[in-house]
């Protein structure tokens, strides 16, 4: 094949890999704004914390499976905290009042963690390989890693159980008749606490597991907190409401930023792809507001 | 009745602190110089500033616990920049002036943008900016730059010294001819500030650079390794910031398969904390050193067993003592108190506090000869240096080490030169004069 083209299908393929790890941070997002409809500023937060806790009980001596365990409790906990003490008080009030709680939970998240457990910056070894698979790039010409594929294939799990759960179950029903308002919700029976718990137990579930799949690649640190900003074109372009929105959302973010940067950033001097998914999301925006999957919001005045 | 009362009370106390002050010995008795620490301990770059700061802290601790500059004990006060230039200007203000009533004398934002940020305000104040290896780099002209000082080398050395090592691994200069460098850099001023030297080193020696640059955080860098991987360089060369950057331009040369022993790693990036996240990926990685990471140093030895012995140290984990920051900090808390001892034998002040005009003076004649380097105990950790009232430079020596998975192994006996370092040097001067002139800047005459 013509080396340029192959070319092309390698940062293609290179994009579609690094918006499945987008994917994985927004699917956060969706989690919250379903439940509250609130931007959860804490999503980056709560990555950083999930997984310096993990990596912090491994140092404590414990084995993996039983960190990742304990991780999981911790942020179930951190979900109930967070109900308790930050949602319950804000009940039936404005969106921009959660909105900011969130911005204040992002705050105690970041610095509990640093707190606990230092600034240092930690490795993370998943024991996945991360170098390009050879029989692959001996066949195709094309730079694949085994920790690609994990991600693309935890992303596809994640995504196809929370997309069941939200469609097919009555847990999923109890969300979405929350998001649309916190009193009628609850004068039709609707648990909305537990609701909360669940959702943003789940959301912190989420969180470990990007954080995880990043550490891997960046070690475990504070930028991680960082990766919300990555997100937020992907919730524009996908929808904040929908979870495969999410994942399609993701892969255009990443291939059109990669295809971008390689072919139209060297006409502006490089580094492009910081703002390339942001144009992507305005011109939506300007078409599309509720993004390609997301509930179109009609209402009467 | 009450306000009566209160005010009693308030005199008593007063007359009571004043009278108890005398008699606590050591303290209010003992002659104090005010020291500004503008620390970056939270946020993205933590692992640096902890490490830093922390040498800066435990030097000063050590020497006062050793009798102090000349009986001058030193006091400081620490404000938190997160590395944010507009924090930095905010400490800047609240440092300026410290508990004691003391003007600060010295300023280090160990960071481009915090310098870039209050590079103007130091003459007006008369605060000395002590940029350790990092900033403007045509601030290395005293005449133009009266206040600012770049004593651990700049980046235009930095690259130069780089360019060199790679000419000495190819085999000599008349080997580079033809030979293709990228320069990965995140894209700020930082990343982009060796690029005039580098653009003329290359230009002479025929090699072809190519400029890449990553949008900050840095944490996706696909893009950019994919490039690499379709340019075929024979050496990359990483101007990050931040250990999430560094640890995954790392992470992907090895996605790409590109060799990590053809990857020359910044100074801000070539630290232990940029390595370990990055595991197996860092092993090879090039990386320079002004100051050079170890235990073995007496003066190491001798803070970890005065101050951390006596459970005084700054850092958390004290298995950090001896790392590159904390190496690096320590270094440069030498440099203010050397600058210090000079100030005050300059200008008859042994055993008294100084000005901001005094310490420049001192740090000006700081003259770090092998003599005065086993004297401190750091013989080998940094190269021997002068500064002038012109020369606002060290050596522009650096000591090239390696990443073997563990630690760094030193790979160059001596420090390592700018092939031409009177070429630099012009470079500096050349630039400075322009600044000046289109800024009206005045230029001061050096006898």
């Amino acid at each position: 094949m013509n080396p340029e083209i192959l070319f092309f299908f390698e940062v293609l393929i290179g994009g579609l890999l690094a918006g499945v790890m987008y994917s994985l941070v927004a699917l956060g997002f969706v989690l919250i704004y379903k439940a509250s409809s609130v931007f959860n500023f804490a999503q980056g937060a709560m990555v950083f914390f999930a997984v310096l806790s993990f990596v912090g009980f491994m140092e404590l001596g414990l084995p993996f499976f039983l960190a990742l365990l304990v991780t999981v409790g911790l942020m179930i906990l951190v979900g109930m905290a967070t109900e308790r003490f930050v949602l319950r008080p804000l009940v039936n009030q404005h969106e921009d009042t959660l909105l900011m709680a969130t911005i204040g939970l992002a705050f105690v998240l970041e610095g509990l963690a640093q707190l606990v457990w230092g600034v240092e910056v930690r490795r993370l070894d998943l024991g996945i390989r991360d170098e390009p698979i050879m029989r692959i790039a001996d066949a195709t010409g094309i730079f694949v890693s085994v920790l690609d594929l994990v991600a693309g294939l935890v992303a596809a799990v994640m995504v196809a159980v929370l997309a069941i759960v939200f469609s097919r179950t009555k847990v999923g029903l109890g969300l979405r008749a929350v998001a649309d308002g916190h009193g009628a919700a609850m004068s039709i029976g609707i648990p909305l606490r537990q609701v909360w718990v669940f959702v943003w137990a789940a959301a912190g579930i989420v969180a470990l597991v990007a954080g995880m799949l990043w550490g891997a690649r960046a070690g475990v640190q504070f930028a991680l907190v960082g990766l919300a900003l990555k997100a937020l074109p992907v919730l524009i372009i996908g929808g904040f409401t929908s979870v495969p929105g999410v994942i399609v959302a993701g892969l255009i973010v990443g291939a059109s930023e990669k295809i971008a940067e390689v072919y139209i950033g060297p006409y502006f001097g490089g580094g492009i792809e910081g703002w390339a998914p942001y144009m992507l999301a305005v011109l939506f925006l300007m078409f599309r507001p509720e993004g390609l999957f997301g509930e179109r919001i009609i209402r009467r005045v | 009745m009450r306000p009566m009362f209160q005010r009693a009370a308030s005199a008593l106390l007063v007359t009571a602190a004043l009278a108890a002050a005398p008699i606590a010995p050591g303290i209010a008795l003992a002659e104090e110089q005010y020291m500004a620490v503008p620390s970056s301990r939270v946020g993205p770059y933590s692992a640096m500033g902890t490490g830093y700061y922390g040498g800066i802290i435990d030097y000063m601790t050590y020497v006062n616990k050793t009798g102090g500059v000349n009986g001058v004990q030193l006091t400081w006060a620490e404000c938190e920049t997160e590395y944010n230039a507009a924090r930095t200007v905010e400490c800047y203000q609240r440092l300026l002036t410290g508990p004691n009533g003391q003007k600060m004398v010295v300023f280090d934002t160990l960071g481009t943008p915090g310098a870039y940020a209050v590079i103007n305000r130091m003459a007006e104040d008369e605060v000395v900016l002590a940029q350790f290896g990092y900033g403007r780099t045509d601030a290395a002209d005293g005449r133009v730059w009266s206040w600012v000082f770049n004593a651990a080398g700049h980046y235009w050395s930095q690259i130069a010294v780089k360019m060199n090592f790679m000419a000495q691994v190819e085999g000599g200069v008349e080997n580079m001819r033809g030979k293709k460098i990228v320069h990965l850099h995140i894209d700020s001023a930082y990343g982009r500030e060796p690029l005039p030297a580098m653009r003329q080193i290359a230009e002479d020696w025929g090699v072809n650079l190519v400029e890449i640059s990553i949008p900050p955080p840095g944490l996706e860098q696909k893009s950019q390794w994919l490039q690499i991987r379709r340019e075929r360089p024979d050496w990359v060369t990483f101007w990050g910031a931040g250990s999430g950057m560094n640890a995954t331009g790392m992470t992907e040369a090895a996605r790409v398969g590109f060799p990590r022993d053809r990857m020359m790693y910044v100074t801000f990036g070539g630290a232990e904390e940029d390595m370990v996240p990055a595991g197996d990926a860092a092993v090879g990685t090039y990386v320079v050193a002004n100051v050079v990471p170890g235990k073995d140093f007496p003066l190491v030895q001798q803070i970890n067993e005065v101050v951390y012995g006596a459970g005084a140290g700054n850092l958390a984990n004290p298995e950090r003592v001896g790392t590159v920051y904390w190496n690096r900090g320590v270094a440069a808390a030498v440099m203010w108190v050397e600058a210090l001892k000079n100030a005050q034998a300059i200008h008859g002040k042994d055993g008294q506090a100084v000005t901001g005009p005094e310490f420049r003076d001192g740090y000006e004649a700081l003259d770090f000869t092998e003599e005065k380097l086993a004297e401190l105990g750091m013989t080998g950790m940094i190269a021997p240096f002068k500064l002038s009232c012109e020369k606002h430079d060290g050596s522009g020596r650096f000591k090239i080490m390696q990443w073997n998975g563990e630690k760094f192994d030193i790979i160059s006996d001596d420090f390592v030169a700018a092939p031409d370092e009177g070429f630099i040097r012009g470079l500096v001067e050349a630039s400075a004069e322009k600044f000046a002139s289109e800024n009206g800047m005045t230029v001061r005459d050096c006898p």
